[in-house]
C-alpha cells in the first residue's frame, strides 16, 4: 500500500523522498495559510497582509486581517494539526487503519454535549465549547473504562467506541427531532465550520496544540515500537498498557479541544494521517510532522474554498473537505494498490 | 547457576488449567528446548516468562530477582523475546527493524548513540545481513526475515533469548540455518537460549536441556538422551518411535506410527 518510490532499496533516496514530501507539505501548509489570509470578499496582497499584521495598525486591511482572517486561519491551522495528530496517534495505538478521533467517542461526546446546549439552552451559546470539551473527554474516559479488562485491547476499545458512539448519536438525533425548530445551528456545528472563529477560540485550542505536539514528538518512538505488536513491544521493554493509555489521552485532549471549538470535523483525523502515511511511510518520526503539516494545508485550503466557492454564502468547511478530500484519497489508494 | 527460574507457575483460562504448578530452572549459557504436544502449555509458558501473560500463581525469577517487580526496560536489557511469526509494518528496512533492538538501552529524550550504531552493525554482521541492511523487510524470504528478527533481538545484547517456534513456516534448510545461528551465538557469546520447538529432532540435536510438557506439567526434564525416549514419545505425543544415538551421542528419532490408544 506504499508508494512505489518507497520500495526502492536505496535508503538515501528514501531519506531524500521523505524530506521532499515534508518540504512539499510545509509549502502547502504555508500556501494554505497565505491564501486563506488573502482571498475573500476583499482581496488582499501578500505585502498588504504582512504590513497589516506586523506594522500598519491603522489601515483598512488591518481590520479584516487582524480581526477576522488571521484568527480564523490560525484556528483552522491548529484544528488541522490537532485532528491529524490525534488520528495518526490513534491509528498507531489501535493498530487499526480505521481508528480516528470518532473511535474513542470524542466526536459523539462533544456532539451530544454541544447540541444539548444549542437546542436546550440556546441563549447560553458561550457554554458550547467548554461543555463540548467536557462531553468529549467524558465519552473517551467512559469508553476506556468499558474496554478495560485487566488491560487495554485495541479491539475492545474500538467495539466499545462504536457502541457508545451509536448510543450518543441516537441521543443527538432525538434532541434534533424534538427541537426541530432549532436544528439549523446544531447542524452547522455538527458538520464543523470555522465561520466566526476568532481569538478567544485560538486561546482555547493553542495550549493543547503546543502540549500535544510536544508529547506526540516524544511518543513517536513508542508508536514505532507499538507497531511491531504487543509481544515484541513488551520484549523490547515498552510498557504497552501505560504507553497506550498515555498516547490515547494525548490524542483525546487534542481532538476534544479541536471539535469543541469548530464542531465535529470528521474527515481530517481519518484521512490526513492515511494520506501522509501513503507518502512518507509508517515511521512516526516522519509521519507525525507530515500529518500535522498536511492537516494545516487541508483545513486552511478547504476553508478558503468554503468561503469563496459559493460566495456570498459560506458553507461549512467539513463539507468541502469531504467532497474534495475523499476522491483525492481514493486516488492515492488506487495508485498504490 | 540458574539465570531464569519459574517457581510453581499456574495459569488457567476459562476454567481450563493451562499451566499446573510448573517449576523450571534454566541454567546460564545453555540451550533449553521446550517440547510438548499442542495444548500442553508450552507457548503459554513462554508467554509467562516473557511477561505477556500474568500467571495466576507462582513467580518467575530473572537472576534471582522477581520478574514482576522489575521494570520492562531492565528486563529487556537482559532478556530478548521473539514471539511466533511477528509482524512489522511493510515499509521497514532491515536496519530500521534491527535498530528497534536498541530501544531498551535508549533514554526517552536521546537519539541513537555511537554504541547503538555499533551494536546494530554488529548484529547485522553476525546474522549475515550486512549486505541486505537497506532492503525492505517485507521483500525478504521467510528465512531471511526470521534472521532479521533474531538480529533485532541480538542488538538488545541480551543474556537470554526466548523464542516461540522460531522455525515455523521455514523450509528445512532455513530451519537448520536458524538453529545453527542460535547454536553459534550460544557457543561464542554464552547466550542462554530458551525456545519452544515443534521438531523433536532439532531439540535433540541442538539443545543441552529438554523440558517436555504434558497438560501444563513437566513430564520430564534433562539431557536430550535421557528425556527423549521411546517411552516419552509414546506417553506424551502418542506415537511409536525408534530412537538411536548418532556418532556424537545425540538421539535421532524415527517415528514409526501412532501408538495404540490406552483404554
Amino acid at each position: 500500500m506504499l508508494s512505489k518510490s518507497f520500495f526502492c532499496s536505496n535508503v538515501r533516496k528514501r531519506g531524500e523522498w521523505r524530506a521532499f514530501i515534508l518540504v512539499m507539505f510545509a509549502v502547502c501548509a504555508l500556501g494554505g495559510i497565505i491564501l486563506s489570509l488573502s482571498v475573500g470578499a476583499l482581496s488582499i496582497s501578500i505585502n498588504e497582509i504582512i504590513s497589516a499584521i506586523f506594522s500598519d495598525a491603522s489601515g483598512a486591511n488591518r481590520q479584516v486581517i487582524w480581526n477576522i482572517r488571521l484568527p480564523r486561519t490560525l484556528v483552522g491551522a491548529l484544528v488541522g494539526i490537532n485532528l491529524s495528530l490525534a488520528g495518526a496517534i490513534l491509528q498507531g495505538v489501535m493498530k487499526n487503519p480505521l481508528a480516528d478521533p470518532h473511535i474513542i467517542g470524542v466526536s459523539s461526546g462533544a456532539g451530544l454535549a454541544g447540541v444539548s446546549i444549542m437546542v436546550l439552552f440556546p441563549h447560553k451559546e458561550y457554554l458550547v465549547t467548554p461543555v463540548a470539551f467536557l462531553g468529549a473527554m467524558l465519552a473517551a474516559v467512559f469508553i476506556y473504562i468499558l474496554a478495560w479488562k485487566g488491560g487495554i485491547r485495541p479491539v475492545r476499545i474500538i467495539l466499545a467506541g462504536v457502541a457508545v458512539s451509536a448510543f450518543l448519536n441516537s441521543a443527538i438525533s432525538a434532541l434534533l427531532v424534538f427541537y426541530s425548530d432549532r436544528v439549523h445551528g446544531a447542524l452547522m456545528w455538527m458538520v464543523g465550520g470555522l465561520s466566526a472563529r476568532s481569538w478567544p477560540h485560538l486561546d482555547i485550542i493553542l495550549p493543547y496544540t503546543v502540549a500535544g505536539s510536544i508529547l506526540a514528538v516524544f511518543g513517536a518512538r513508542r508508536l514505532n515500537i507499538l507497531n511491531l505488536g504487543d509481544e515484541v513491544s513488551r520484549g523490547l521493554g515498552l510498557n504497552v498498557e501505560v504507553s497506550r493509555i498515555a498516547l490515547t489521552a494525548v490524542a483525546a485532549l487534542m481532538a476534544a479541544s479541536a471539535v469543541s471549538v469548530v464542531g465535529l470535523l470528521g474527515f481530517v483525523g481519518l484521512i490526513v494521517p492515511h494520506a501522509a502515511r501513503l507518502l512518507v511511510g509508517s515511521d512516526y518520526r516522519y509521519l507525525l510532522p507530515a500529518s500535522a503539516l498536511l492537516g494545516v494545508a487541508v483545513v486552511t485550503l478547504s476553508d478558503t474554498l468554503a468561503r469563496v466557492a459559493f460566495s456570498p454564502i459560506e458553507i461549512p468547511v467539513g463539507i468541502i473537505m469531504a467532497f474534495v478530500g475523499a476522491p483525492f484519497f481514493l486516488y492515492l489508494l488506487r495508485r498504490d494498490a | 547457576m540458574s539465570i531464569l527460574k519459574a517457581d510453581n507457575l499456574s495459569f488457567s483460562f476459562d476454567e481450563k488449567i493451562v499451566l499446573d504448578n510448573l517449576t523450571l530452572a534454566v541454567e546460564e549459557g545453555k540451550i533449553v528446548a521446550i517440547l510438548g504436544p499442542n495444548g500442553s502449555g508450552k507457548s503459554t509458558l513462554l508467554k509467562v516468562l516473557s511477561r505477556n501473560i500474568k500467571p495466576n500463581k507462582g513467580i518467575v525469577y530473572l537472576d534471582d530477582k522477581n520478574l514482576a517487580q522489575l521494570s520492562g526496560k531492565t528486563i529487556a536489557q537482559q532478556m530478548a523475546v521473539l514471539p511466533q511469526s511477528p509482524q512489522a509494518p511493510n515499509d521497514l528496512t532491515v536496519r530500521d527493524l534491527v535498530e528497534f533492538g536498541r530501544f531498551p538501552h535508549q533514554s526517552w529524550w536521546q537519539g541513537k548513540s555511537e554504541q547503538d550504531e555499533h551494536y546494530v552493525s554488529w548484529a547485522l554482521a553476525q546474522t549475515g545481513l550486512a549486505q541486505m541492511a537497506d532492503r525492505v523487510v517485507s521483500t525478504l524470504s521467510g528465512g531471511e526475515r526470521q534472521r532479521v528478527w533474531i538480529a533485532m533481538a541480538l542488538a538488545q545484547k541480551p543474556e537470554i533469548l526466548l523464542l516461540d517456534e522460531p522455525t515455523t513456516y521455514l523450509d528445512i534448510c532455513h530451519q537448520l540455518e536458524i538453529m545453527e545461528l542460535l547454536a553459534a551465538f550460544n557457543e561464542e557469546h554464552n547466550l542462554t537460549v530458551v525456545m519452544v520447538l515443534h521438531d523433536i529432532n532439532h531439540a535433540a540435536r541442538y539443545s543441552d536441556y529438554v523440558v517436555v510438557l504434558q497438560q501444563g506439567k513437566v513430564f520430564a526434564a534433562g539431557r536430550p538422551k535421557d528425556v527423549i525416549t521411546e517411552h516419552t514419545l509414546r506417553e506424551v505425543f502418542g506415537v511409536e518411535s525408534e530412537i538411536t544415538l548418532d556418532k556424537t551421542g545425540k538421539p535421532v528419532i524415527i517415528i514409526r506410527g501412532l501408538a495404540a490408544k490406552k483404554v
